[in-house]
């Protein structure tokens, strides 16, 4: 009985001058910045105002911090797929061999999902949601701490994988039996398993949070067709969330049982079947799809009737569009795998269900290009993300359309044109909607706006290097390369890879571009200083000052229309600007501060890892642990501090949010 | 201003989609309900893929040969009887009586622990049998499905105990109120996942 499980020193791969270089970037960098933080002195800061708080605007940031920088994880795993697929024609083998291969491309997709996506679509939601509905915070703020730290804990130990063990080469679907344990005996499914389970748990409980944030708290007055369209969408995502997750947790958990326990969910022998992996993990995916697509279709609406200083056109078709995919979203998911063999009625069903879902989408297209036509519209960088969304996305939903047809898709199954399609929605939906929701929303969250110029270049090195990177692969499908391909036979396909790894490289232009934009911003804060409303705004969130006070809300606000702050500012202008009545402070009750996320978070990450390795007495010592945190947790006394109503006035006459029209 | 003078006025009464942040007791019951929701989600997955290998026994034992009907009669009726000592205790806890809480408490608890302990005797004879879930895809859908609604009545119990500890040391604050309503939400919804449960792999496993 080996005390550490089969954790021993093998699992550090020194004969691999990649990984090893790669891990030692790592290490130095974490170490750099912990000790540069420590000498500075702001642990104590960090721990008080960040890493312990409640507050959803700071939880907001962090998510958003922690989608950035796996943003570069994952996107270096993309730079070594192209750079291989490059060279690697012909006989030539490239420079990575097929095990390193198969866990990049793994890796890539389980981060760019798990662990960018969906923190900068739930960074963008805690962030903006209870200023748009005009509430002083989430339903469960403490649970909200839980649920970031938790995702932290996933994309810890994921990183751990690259320096300890080796993660899955299964893809980022892991399907079965290649990743049973008779096929994939070695810890990389493990680790892509646990830390997709810690993670979920945290998007599970946010989902809940947010569904009861939007349905029970929103301000007097906000009934439900007076909320802003990105709380529509969120609503509809966090219902996903609801109902899609727990699907997963269960998938995953039964190969868990399958790996760990001898059972036969999904096994080869003992009757199990493989393929009911395959439907239950799309049950949830379908649906994951549009929990990540939704909330940017809310920013977009948001950003578009803004900079058109226009209200939306067709709220009522948006909203029901909105819950139209939300509701479809759960009847599509086996035309990701019509080649399963299911009788032409089956496919059929699915492929007709496929195309009705891009009628309501089709319908928001609609709306955004009218609500800007006629329009003055302001080309700042968030519009032009939105512009640059809708021609691309068109174009992405296209291609999936056609997949939708089975023969089609018989063709195109797992080709590089289904690479090409995926990524120009993601990528075309998802990452410019965070874009375009991250220039908007910054000021609100700093005070500041970020450089515009740094921004455009941003945008454009973006735009371009998709359509030069992803292009090819379309045109690579149709030739017949599959994806997935360590190395190639076919020379024909050389040149459209390098015109790809071109693409890439300009992205990585434009990835550079937006942290030069971050640190231009901050080294000019001063001359890009902005009020509670830079873009004049016409939602909630731009009543408050930027930054807003850990109250969001002196007052809270009397809602009595949509676009009411709008609607507010105008109403304003026309009586000249009459004085308004004094405002009434009040005592506010916040919630205090908590340190059970990240003790919690501790613990899953040893629970994990101990797991991962077989080292079960640290698993036991973790579950106590965690145990023993949610005890004390629940027998603190006084969940909320009171800001004294001084305070809050105080804060209100030295923070003007009003603007003058 | 009340309910009349508004009528009288001839003012429309807000909706209640538009009254503004609900109370902290509503937002905490609601929260939970979405919670139960998902939980329920995740028993669903487990159910279909029961209903996929319920007959994958890979020439092992099945489930007319393996169910015991009066030992799963007891363990629904230990169940049900449980859920019924919960309200109980819920009652006791609405009209703030100690003792009465602690009594409800008690007997949820022994009824718990019941339905656990056959559940587990269950499980040990089928191991002993050979008939554990390493045999076939079968009996690995049925121990996941089971033993994960066994896992939340253990869950609820520990959660049980931690409630006393709180009633005791605390009293009946509204937060201990609130918990404590949540855990009577979360055993009832068990009893109906367990009636679920029962119909499907039960009864209609020996009829096949």
């Amino acid at each position: 009985m080996n005390l550490l499980g089969k954790l021993d020193w093998s699992a550090i791969p020194f004969d691999q001058p990649i990984i090893m270089g790669a891990g030692a970037f790592m290490v130095l960098a974490i170490v750099g910045i912990l000790s540069w933080v420590t000498l500075k002195g702001y642990v104590p800061y960090l721990w008080r105002e960040w890493i312990t708080s409640v507050d959803h605007k700071r939880i907001g940031v962090m998510y958003f911090l922690l989608a950035l920088v796996m943003l570069l994880r994952g996107f270096s795993d993309a730079i070594m797929m192209r750079a291989q697929q490059a060279v690697a024609a012909g006989g030539a083998q490239g420079y990575l061999p097929p095990e390193h291969f198969d866990q990049v491309f793994s890796a890539h997709g389980t981060i760019m999902i798990f662990f960018v996506a969906m923190p900068f679509v739930i960074g963008l939601m805690n962030f903006v949601l209870p200023l748009q509905l005009g509430v002083r915070d989430v339903a469960f703020p403490t649970l909200n701490s839980v649920s970031f730290w938790l995702t932290a804990s996933g994309v810890l130990l994921i990183n751990i994988s690259l320096v300890v063990g080796e993660f899955a080469k299964t893809g980022w679907i892991a399907y079965p039996p290649l990743s049973e344990l008779q096929f994939s005996p070695g810890v990389g499914v493990d680790y892509y398993l646990w830390s997709l389970q810690i993670s979920g748990v945290g998007t599970l409980l946010t989902g809940i949070n947010f569904v009861t944030t939007i349905l029970k708290l929103r301000a007097p007055g906000m009934g439900y067709m007076r909320m802003p369209v990105f709380c529509w969408t969120s609503l509809a995502a966090n219902l996903l969330i609801v109902a899609a997750f727990p699907v997963l947790t269960a998938t995953l958990g039964m190969l868990l049982l399958d790996r760990y326990l001898g059972f036969h969910f999904f096994t080869v022998d003992g009757q199990g079947n493989a393929m009911m992996y395959v439907n239950l993990f799309w049950v949830w995916g379908h649906p994951e799809v549009y929990i990540l697509i939704l909330p940017p279709f809310g920013i977009f609406s948001e950003v578009v009737a803004t900079f058109s200083g226009k209200p939306l056109f067709g709220y009522r078709s948006m909203v029901a569009a909105t819950m139209a995919i939300c509701v479809l979203s759960f009847l599509v998911w086996l035309h990701h795998f019509f080649t399963m063999g299911a009788s032409a009625d089956v496919n059929g069903f699915f492929g007709v269900m496929t195309m009705i879902i891009a009628v309501p989408t089709g319908v928001k297209v609609f709306n955004w290009l009218f609500t800007m036509y006629g329009g003055r519209v302001r080309f700042e960088v968030p519009i032009l993300w939105s512009i640059g969304f809708m021609v691309t996305f068109v174009i992405g939903g296209m291609s999936g359309v056609l997949m939708a047809v089975p023969p089609a898709d018989f063709q195109l199954h797992n080709s590089l044109f289904l690479v090409a399609h995926f990524h120009n929605v993601i990528i075309g939906g998802v990452i410019f909607g965070v874009m375009a929701g991250y220039n908007y929303w910054f000021p609100k969250a700093f005070g500041f706006k970020l450089d515009e110029r740094w921004g455009r270049a941003s945008f454009w090195c973006w735009l371009i290097g998709f359509y030069v990177a992803f292009m090819p692969l379309y045109v690579l499908g149709l030739m017949g390369m599959t994806r997935r391909m360590q190395h190639y036979d076919n020379v024909a396909w050389q040149p459209w890879l390098v015109v790809a790894a071109i693409g890439t490289a300009i992205i990585l232009v434009g990835i550079v571009c937006q942290i030069v934009q971050l640190v231009v911003s901050i080294r000019d804060r001063d001359r890009l200083r902005v009020t509670g409303d830079p873009w004049n705004g016409r939602t909630l969130e731009w009543s408050t000052a930027s930054p807003p006070p850990a109250w969001n809300f002196a007052v809270l606000p009397q809602v009595a229309e949509r676009d009411s702050f709008w609607v507010a500012k105008h109403r304003a202008g026309a009586r000249q600007a009459q004085p308004e009545p004094a405002r009434q402070y009040e005592p506010i009750e916040v919630p205090k501060n908590s340190p059970v996320g990240v003790v919690n978070a501790f613990f899953a990450v040893v629970i994990g890892f101990a797991l991962i390795w077989h080292i079960w007495w640290m698993a036991g010592l973790g579950l106590i642990g965690t145990f023993l945190a949610i005890l004390v947790f629940a027998f603190r006394d006084g969940d909320e501090t009171e800001v004294p109503a001084e305070q809050v006035a105080e804060f209100d006459r030295l923070h003007e949010a009003r603007v003058a029209i | 201003m009340n309910i009349t003078v508004a009528v009288e006025s001839g003012e429309a009464l807000p909706s209640a989609s538009e009254a503004g942040p609900a109370p902290k007791r509503i937002v905490v019951a609601y929260g939970f309900w979405i919670f139960l929701l998902s939980d329920i989600v995740m028993f669903s997955a487990l159910f279909a893929a029961y209903a996929v290998l319920q007959h994958a026994s890979a020439g092992g034992p099945t489930g007319a040969q393996l169910f015991n009907q009066s030992r799963v009669a007891i363990e629904t009726a230990c169940l049900l009887a449980s859920s019924y000592t919960c309200g109980l205790m819920s009652l006791a806890v609405n009209s703030r009586r100690r003792f009465a809480t602690y009594l409800g408490a008690l007997l949820t608890f022994v009824l718990g622990v019941a339905f656990l302990s056959l559940e587990i005797r269950e499980f040990a004879d089928m191991i002993a049998q050979g008939a554990g879930p390493q045999r076939s895809a079968f009996l690995s859908a049925f121990f996941a499905l089971v033993g994960c609604h066994g896992l939340h009545v253990t869950a609820g119990l520990v959660w049980l105990v931690v409630m006393m500890g709180q009633v005791a040391s605390k009293g009946f604050r509204p937060a201990v109120q609130r918990r404590l309503q949540c855990f009577s939400l979360f055993w009832h919804a068990l009893d109906i996942v367990w009636v679920g449960l029962f119909t499907v792999v039960y009864l209609m496993g020996v009829t096949q």
